[in-house]
């Protein structure tokens, strides 16, 4: 009940949050909804199934690449077709490399995700012709339900129908995601995070879950690395770099990976703590080591751990 | 003849865990494997699950050849097992616990959509089994926060949930205090009986237990049978006594034969 209280208090927040905060906070807000797909994506393989990726950011390349891809190559402005592309190319491409990299696990399968992921960040640097190399690519302002908003600034734009047009790509991804951890095939991926061996003696193929989950969590991704691309208009190399893994992988653990909402609220923190610490110090990243290694330290059951005393309990209940 | 093993050798490197054993469990029977610490009592309880092939000599599982075909396949086919060392899901409760074996049984693991909190038939059979096994008090409990008996009797509760013909348990009670050994055999014997499973073997070093429920005992010795047959042959077998059993432990169970 709680729990139903605070969900819909947020959303009424985030709704109404353009109305009342400044432009530049709402466009804080943009990377945190994409980053909130792809981290509900990369918790279902980490938080649910037990595996580590270190090349996530792989998938968000490929979906914000995509965009880039259609709009200035293709013509192709639709933001629905762009996401229902990205999806596309992500499980084409997740589906051998996830085929492969489930046969691993723990170190093996992060260093194995990490190893695409520079594949893929070499390919984007190297191929200049394809990908404009480490300049990279336009994505033009995609059309949102059909229609171009040509005549909203970008600013107004992007805190008008993107941020809505978000919210509710969001919002979708957190229902779809919720109904899947609540399923059985949910309880098949727990069975596999607790003890694979005991998994497969009842009967659950643990690749092949494994896979399901990989495919699923690259899907999100790149949904949510078009997202994450449009509002600065521009994709470079850096996006599949695996420091951006690294920073994904970061977030999920500051917000909680034992909690379903656990990825969003270390999304949402990191975004604005990143823009607050930025601001008054330019090595931001000496000051996010350093709360990483306070986090694993003194917290590990990140910033949800914090509120929700009695973890795994949280972690059952999905 | 349910499941039978012919001439199975088993490798490891130039190791021989099992050399030329042969074995056939039947309608009903209750199994036990017997032997010293080394004798490949686990490796044979492997191989007939079909988690390790053999090196030679072949499986069969309702004449069908189950060499090596992995832990999956032959819980499709009709055939569970539990393990030595308690194998639990820590973060999963009791429910939870038999529901995915349940789930797997019918089938449902790839529906991603659908609601396993409103899906009543995983409910109900989950709660059944949980009631055979006396741990329906416990449905809701973290399965890392029961006692070790309990553990043990979830481990292989999850197993009967499955419902399979044959079961095939490695030492059912091994870490459990000797008060539980007795209440977890019973338990199993009459779940057996009420899901109507067709047979049971088991690989135990409480010759107590062993000696109390079993139809059949095999013994082995070196990767080899050194004896195959009824409590009361086993007892009188002098091989048997002089590797496996012990002189005293058997002048200590003769008058109960």
């Amino acid at each position: 009940m709680r729990t139903a209280v605070v969900l819909v208090l947020v959303a009424v927040a985030i709704v109404a949050l353009p109305l009342v905060a400044p432009a530049y906070y709402v466009t804080l807000m943009l990377p945190f909804m994409a980053y909130g797909v792809v981290l509900l994506g990369l918790n279902l393989l980490f938080g649910y199934t037990g595996l580590v990726s270190f090349g996530h950011a792989l998938f968000i390349g490929i979906g914000a690449y995509t965009g880039a891809v259609l709009t200035t190559r293709f013509g192709m402005r639709q933001m629905e077709l762009i996401l229902l592309a990205a999806a596309l190319a992500a499980a084409a491409v997740a589906a051998p490399v996830g085929a492969l990299c489930v046969r691993y696990v723990k170190i093996y399968f992060g260093m194995l995700t990490l190893a695409f992921g520079m594949v893929f960040y070499t390919f984007l640097l190297k191929f200049y012709r394809l990908t404009g190399g480490d300049e990279g690519m336009r994505l033009l302002r995609p059309y949102l339900l059909g229609q171009s908003w040509e005549g909203f600034s970008k600013t107004a734009y992007l805190i008008g129908p993107y941020y809505y047009f978000s919210v509710v790509i969001l919002a979708l991804a957190t229902l779809l995601m919720w109904r899947v951890v609540r399923s059985p095939f949910g309880l098949c991926l727990r069975t596999i995070r607790d003890n694979p061996l005991k998994a497969e003696s009842l009967g659950v193929s643990v690749p092949r879950f494994r896979w399901y989950a990989f495919m699923i969590s690259a899907v999100y991704a790149a949904v949510g690395g078009a997202l994450l691309a449009t509002p600065t208009g521009n994709v470079d190399p850096t996006l599949a770099y695996w420091t951006h893994s690294g920073n994904i992988v970061f977030m999920v653990l500051l917000g909680g990976f034992a909690s379903f909402f656990g990825p969003l609220l270390g999304a949402f923190v990191f975004i604005f703590l990143q823009d607050t610490v930025m601001s008054v110090f330019p090595y931001w990243r000496l000051v996010f080591g350093a709360m990483l290694a306070a986090l694993v330290i003194f917290a590990p059951g990140g910033l949800m751990g914090l509120f929700a005393r009695r973890l795994p309990v949280e972690v059952s209940r999905g | 003849m349910i499941l039978e093993a012919r001439n199975v050798r088993r490798l490891y490197g130039a190791f021989v865990a099992l050399d030329g054993v042969s074995l056939s469990v039947r309608e009903g029977e209750f199994v036990s494997i017997i032997g010293p610490n080394g004798a490949g009592k686990s490796t044979l309880i492997n191989v007939l699950t079909g988690v390790l092939a053999p090196s030679g000599g072949s499986v069969r599982f309702k004449d069908r050849d189950i060499g090596g075909i992995g832990a999956v396949a032959l819980t499709r086919l009709g055939m569970a097992r539990s393990f030595q060392l308690v194998q639990i899901f820590p973060e999963l409760t009791v429910l939870e616990t038999l529901q995915a074996a349940v789930v797997s049984r019918l089938g449902l693991g790839s529906r991603f959509f659908a609601s396993l909190a409103g899906d009543g038939r995983v409910q109900r059979e989950a709660l059944e089994v949980a009631a055979l096994f006396s741990l329906h008090d416990k449905a809701h409990t973290p399965t890392r926060e029961l006692p070790q008996g309990d553990k043990k009797l979830l481990d292989v509760a999850s197993a009967f949930a499955l419902k399979p013909e044959i079961i095939l348990l490695d030492e059912p009670t091994s870490g459990v205090s000797t008060a539980d050994k007795t209440a977890i055999m019973d338990t199993l014997v009459t779940a057996a009986g009420r899901i109507g499973l067709r047979a049971i073997v088991q690989v135990e070093h409480d010759m107590d237990i062993v000696f109390a429920y079993s139809d059949r005992i095999i013994a082995l010795h070196q990767g080899k049978v050194l004896a195959d047959g009824p409590p009361a042959t086993i007892l009188s077998d002098q091989r048997v006594m002089d590797t496996v059993i012990g002189r005293r432990a058997a002048t200590r169970r003769a008058p109960a034969c």
